[in-house]
């Protein structure tokens, strides 16, 4: 990195003059390297989204989990004390507690409205529980709730809750491999940009070392350009790309699993590295085509 | 300066040429003749290591160059000027900057007034911000030799430095490599031209070196 910013800094003027300018095919490196961060804005995006979204499903999904008590009226009361019992004995659990009238009224209002006589209805008791760090043992509670408490249910929402997880966490592995891909992908093009301007270039690199230039001294006229040209390429790329995911619609609550394609807070740091990584990979890549040229000069 | 010991050079098919010794003293002036074909420009080229001997070795001040890494045949031609043959430059740059292109990268500052002083020396003033595309054969070789001196090099290879010139311009240029000789440098110069010899002659005291039948000889006083 240190390396590319003396690059940039250092009056290239001399070096640059030496070498002819390459013309009218250095605006395709620019191009090139903006397409590349435009659609890398968009993979980092998916990371970072779908990371958030495994995250948060396994946390705050994976921690709690309810217990369903369906009984005969007269029963529930002695079912419902069998059940915390259990509970209150089990390892692995932190919190738990059952739900009142208000809360399954609470729950029940977005579906039958406010005048619900819920405590007529024979509605089962809901007992929310919220486990440790080490998790509970779901199958071993599942057979004691069945000895104790034959009305007990535990729905424990691993049932739905892993292959959205492991969606999730696959996306985010995609737009990681898409990252590396990208990242690939201009180290090629630049590469393939690099040699052809050096074999252009032949008869101004022998000059050049006949007359006592070292080989830094050359590959740093090729490597300073194609620098240039990938960083502010990736510039352009980025800066579009994030305007439009900006402009990508509003993530609203109800939106599912499709909301929150973007970034958040510091998460708009992320794509900013994309420009001084795009300058890395075209620093990198157009030094090695270009020494690896001189190596088959004298 | 530069010594070559039991040299031998071949491209691939027989010796061009075998056993060469030669050691180039600092201050020493020589001539090498041959006829064409012979190897001059190939034993100037192993002087200042573009090729490397199929045999012997070539050593600049005690260095056997085989043992140079690349940098250190960079910094050996910054102290060698070299009068190619087929005088190459970049043909995008003036002929100012051409000649200047040695100090340009070896990062070593330019005195415009040296540098105007110099193409007048060669009698390229007019010419200094044309382009090498637009100069005369002869108009080419001064520029060279020109650009061969500017970094006021220990060694100075110049190969048929005056081939394409007349004869008030080929002693002109004589006299600023003899000048440059009596300033201690040391001078190589492959020639066919057997006018040019004698009339270094009255001005130095030249060894003349000749490539035949594979071997190099010390030429007599035949000339
Ligand atoms: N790169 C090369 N590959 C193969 N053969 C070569 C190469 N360069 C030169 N030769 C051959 O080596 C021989 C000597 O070439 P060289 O240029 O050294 O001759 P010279 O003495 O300088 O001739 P002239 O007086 O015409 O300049 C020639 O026969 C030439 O064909
Ligand atoms: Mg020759």
């Amino acid at each position: 990195m240190r390396a590319v910013l003396a690059l940039i800094r250092a009056d290239g003027r001399g070096v640059d003059r030496v070498v002819p300018p390459t013309g009218h095919t250095a605006w395709l490196t620019v191009l090139s390297a903006a397409a590349m961060a435009f659609l890398a804005v968009f993979a980092l995006a998916l990371a970072l989204a779908t990371g958030r979204l495994a995250d948060r499903w396994s946390d705050a999904l994976a921690r709690s989990a309810t217990i369903r008590i369906s009984a005969p009226v007269d029963q529930m009361p002695t079912q419902t004390r069998a059940v915390l019992e259990v509970l209150a004995t089990t390892p692995g659990i932190a919190d738990y507690r059952a739900l009142d009238e208000d809360e399954m009224r609470a729950l029940l209002d977005p579906w039958f409205g406010p005048d619900l006589p819920v405590e007529t209805l024979p509605l089962p008791q809901l007992i929310a529980l919220t486990e440790t760090a080490e998790g509970v043992d779901g199958e071993g509670l599942r057979l004691r709730l069945a000895a104790e408490a034959p009305g007990a249910v535990l729905d424990d929402h691993t049932r739905w809750r892993r292959p959205l997880v492991s969606a999730a966490e696959r996306l985010r592995f995609l737009g990681l491999i898409s990252l590396v891909l990208i990242g690939g992908a201009t180290a090629g093009m630049i590469t393939l940009a690099a040699q052809a301007a050096l074999a252009a270039n032949g008869q101004v690199i022998r000059v050049l070392r006949l007359v006592g230039a070292r080989d830094s001294y050359i590959a740093r006229a090729f490597v300073r350009r194609f620098t240039l040209r990938g960083l502010s390429g990736a510039a352009l790329g980025t800066v579009l790309g994030m305007i439009a995911v900006a402009l990508l619609p509003e993530a609203d609550a109800a939106g599912g699993f499709l909301t929150g394609l973007g970034f958040e807070g510091a998460g708009w740091l992320w794509p900013m590295m994309i420009p001084p990584m795009a300058a890395a990979v075209a620093f990198a890549a157009t030094r090695a085509a270009a020494l690896r040229m001189l190596r088959g000069i004298r | 300066m530069i010594e070559l010991q039991n040299v031998a050079m071949s491209y691939g098919g027989g010796d061009l040429f075998s056993e060469i010794s030669l050691k180039l003293a600092p201050g020493s002036f020589h001539f090498l003749t041959g006829p064409s074909g012979a190897g001059k420009t190939t034993l100037l080229k192993l002087c200042y290591a573009e090729l490397m001997p199929s045999a012997g070795h070539v050593s600049f001040m005690g260095r056997d160059v085989r043992t140079m890494g690349r940098d250190d045949i960079a910094a050996l031609r910054g102290r060698i000027g070299v009068v190619h043959q087929d005088c190459q430059f970049l043909d995008h740059l003036s002929v100012a900057e051409n000649v200047a292109l040695p100090l340009t990268v070896a990062r070593r500052p330019l005195d415009a007034r040296e540098l105007m002083e110099l193409l007048g020396w060669v009698g390229l003033k007019a010419q200094a911000d044309a382009l090498p595309p637009q100069l005369s054969g002869g108009e080419r070789q001064r520029a060279a030799l020109a650009r061969a001196v500017i970094m006021s090099p220990d060694v100075l290879l110049a190969d048929e430095p005056t081939g394409n010139l007349d004869w008030d311009m080929s002693l002109r240029l004589l006299t600023l490599l003899v000048e440059l000789n009596r300033m201690g440098k040391t001078v190589l110069i492959a020639t066919h031209d057997l006018n040019l010899i004698r009339a270094a002659k009255q001005q130095v005291s030249a060894r003349v070196l000749r490539i035949a039948n594979r071997r190099l000889q010390l030429a007599g006083a035949d000339l």
